[in-house]
């Protein structure tokens, strides 16, 4: 037997079982379903937006009154504009909400993926190393674990220059003021890995610290990875709405739930779906996604059932 | 001796802290390419009117030379160029916005009392809300009272505080008429308004924060409530409301103060969005502003400002950490 396949059998038997205990408890399996659903709306929003007949960028201005507010009752909704239509300009608010999934999610997980990557490579070699790379490491996860970083996030947006492309920046400040939880948790898992016999057995073999960390560490943090990934992917999709509600985040005419919320305050009164159908989706967004991270945390340690 | 030594090492922690994070911070404004001599030199911009601009501003020194003129600005004031055009601007300096005439400090001053007043009233209201309901939970763990809340506490986490905003001036603001739904009125000019016109940002941005509170409450107060000392409390005949309150809630507040530490910047951020959804011009709306006019002093004045009031307001919870458990002072 190598070195590499020692820890391998514990990990399957707890993928297992966390399947079971997963699929057993409600509200996971719910948020499950919705996540897989909203999936499926963003992939499918041409042809979605293709059956209805609209797309998200044309104006239908006789769809409007000469307020700017939608003819016809809950905003316009209608056979021709399932959800209505955006007062003033009068676009279809049911490709927009279907197209702006695509923005959130492709943010949301990218962001996520972005943190994931910075938080795992610095927590387990801070875990690994240990020493002072550890406590500096430590200590800045600390300072930017209370950190203003909305205030820093809207910032950015006046420096970048122009040319460089606002979704893409967005993704990225995002991830990378998402790192700090994901490091602080997988630097602890690697503290108590690194005394495991797998391990220690591998280290006493001769192995080189970069098969360690790679080979013995990585593959036995997969889980507790995936959790905290499903864990911060509600949070950076919240994060890319609340830039575009304030108007810093993803420019027009890309749609964005958050964007159309905000363009919504001044409608509250008058058209109140134009609020209702990108609200509802970015609600039903974060709460599927906390769901079902929920869920897989305590299907994966049950002890920790009910905590934050 | 032990608790100077703590107090000691965590201010001088903070402000390494504060010179670490302010000097990266300003790395990155001003390594980036963008030009604020540049956006304000003026029609037609030529060469030599660009050099006297920068000049004047102090862009054309050296980065490191820059950073300590902010640094030593924000202690002893600073004056841009010299003879009559020269400006002055009074300590604590943390810039000057060309744009708008005016130093930043002066500025973000203005805007202060708006953003603080949403915030520490909805913090305090989220404190009381959320380890209320946590401790009421626990106690009657799994009774309906129990998993309504939670429900509760689960869709709070996922509610943007801008769509509850939203919905809640609707309902409250335009449909019952009962509260403003936008506006801020000065603390000094009338208390009653003030507070009248703060009630739904308080409520909208409290509810939602709450909702973490709620549970990491629950949760505490549970694995107290199992712990040795609580039985042998009740077991010498205590009633049964003291037990939780003195013995049991004593020991959940520890990470419910850590928490709030960590929270605050959150707060600052949950602040400036409460502001743009009830119309406030606070804070968030200066920074927004600046980020459109590309007013770049500014932009960095106010990210510095609220970065330095966190790390200063960690250190403060950090100090009252320290007071309410003496084993982390030791």
């Amino acid at each position: 037997m190598s070195a590499a396949q020692i820890g391998s059998p514990d990990v399957a038997r707890r993928g297992s079982e966390t399947w079971r205990r997963l699929l057993a408890d409600r509200w996971a399996a719910i948020g499950a379903v919705v996540v897989v659903l909203l999936v499926l709306f963003a992939v499918l929003a041409p042809v979605l937006a293709g059956i209805e007949g609209q797309d998200a960028y044309t104006y239908h201005l006789d769809a409007l009154a000469d307020s700017g507010a939608p003819l016809g009752s809950g905003g316009g909704m209608s056979g021709r504009h399932w959800f209505g239509v955006e007062p003033r300009t009068g676009r279809d608010l049911f490709a927009i909400v279907a197209f702006g999934a695509r923005t959130s999610l492709l943010i949301g997980v990218g962001a996520t993926a972005v943190a994931v990557l910075l938080g795992v490579a610095v927590g387990v070699t801070a875990g690994y190393f240990g020493g002072w790379y550890d406590r500096l490491i430590s200590r800045g996860v600390d300072v930017l674990f209370g950190f203003p970083s909305l205030i820093f996030m809207i910032a950015v947006g006046a420096i970048v220059p122009a040319r460089f492309p606002r979704s893409s920046l967005i993704l990225l400040v995002i991830g990378f003021f998402g790192w700090p939880p994901v490091a602080r948790v997988v630097r602890g898992q690697t503290l108590v890995l690194r005394r495991r016999t797998f391990v220690v057995a591998s280290e006493a073999m001769g192995a080189g610290s970069v098969h360690v960390l790679v080979r013995q560490l990585l593959p036995n943090l997969g889980a507790t990875v995936i959790v905290y990934a499903t864990m911060l992917v509600p949070g950076m999709i919240g994060a890319e709405a609340a830039l575009s509600f304030l108007g810093v985040g993803v420019p027009p005419p890309t749609p964005s739930w958050g964007r159309t919320i905000g363009s919504a305050i001044d409608w509250v009164s008058t058209d109140v779906m134009f609020l209702l159908f990108p609200g509802l989706a970015l609600f039903a967004a974060t709460l599927s996604f906390n769901l079902l991270g929920d869920g897989l945390r305590d299907a994966l340690d049950p002890r920790l059932r009910g905590l934050r | 001796m032990r608790t100077a030594r703590f107090v000691a090492g965590r201010v001088l922690a903070t402000v390494l802290v504060l010179l670490i994070v302010s000097a990266l911070t300003y790395l990155v404004f001003y390594l980036l390419p963008s030009d604020p001599a540049q956006l304000s030199c003026g029609r037609p911009c030529t060469p030599a009117s660009l050099a006297t601009a920068r000049a004047f501003m102090g862009y054309d020194e050296p980065v490191w030379r820059q950073y300590l003129a902010f640094l030593g600005g924000i202690f002893a004031g600073r004056s841009y160029g010299s003879g009559v055009a020269a400006i002055h601007c009074a300590a604590p300096c943390f810039g000057y916005s060309f744009q708008l005439n005016a130093p930043v400090t002066q500025l973000i001053l203005g805007r202060i009392p708006v953003t603080f007043s949403i915030a520490i009233g909805a913090a305090v209201l989220w404190l009381l809300l959320g380890v209320s309901a946590g401790v009421g939970s626990a106690v009657k763990r799994g009774t309906l009272l129990d998993r309504a809340a939670m429900a509760v506490a689960v869709g709070g986490v996922s509610a943007p505080a801008y769509l509850v905003g939203l919905l809640a001036i609707l309902l409250f603001g335009f449909t019952l008429n009962m509260v403003p739904v936008n506006g801020y009125v000065a603390l000094t000019e009338n208390p009653v308004q003030w507070a009248w016109h703060l009630v739904l940002p308080w409520c909208v941005l409290a509810v939602i924060s709450a909702a973490v509170y709620a549970r990491l409450t629950r949760a505490q107060m549970l694995d107290v409530l199992g712990e040795d000392y609580i039985r042998t409390a009740r077991a010498k005949g205590l009633r049964e409301w003291r037990v939780v309150g003195r013995h049991g809630l004593r020991n959940v507040l520890i990470p419910v103060v850590t928490l709030f530490g960590l929270d605050l910047g959150q707060l600052l951020g949950g602040a400036v969005i409460t502001e743009r959804v009830f119309s406030m011009q606070g804070l968030g709306a200066l920074l927004i502003d600046a980020v459109h006019n590309l007013d770049l002093p500014l932009v960095v004045g106010i990210t510095l400002f609220s970065a330095f009031l966190i790390i200063l307001a960690n250190a403060a919870v950090d100090l009252l950490y320290g007071a309410i458990d003496p084993r982390a002072a030791a």
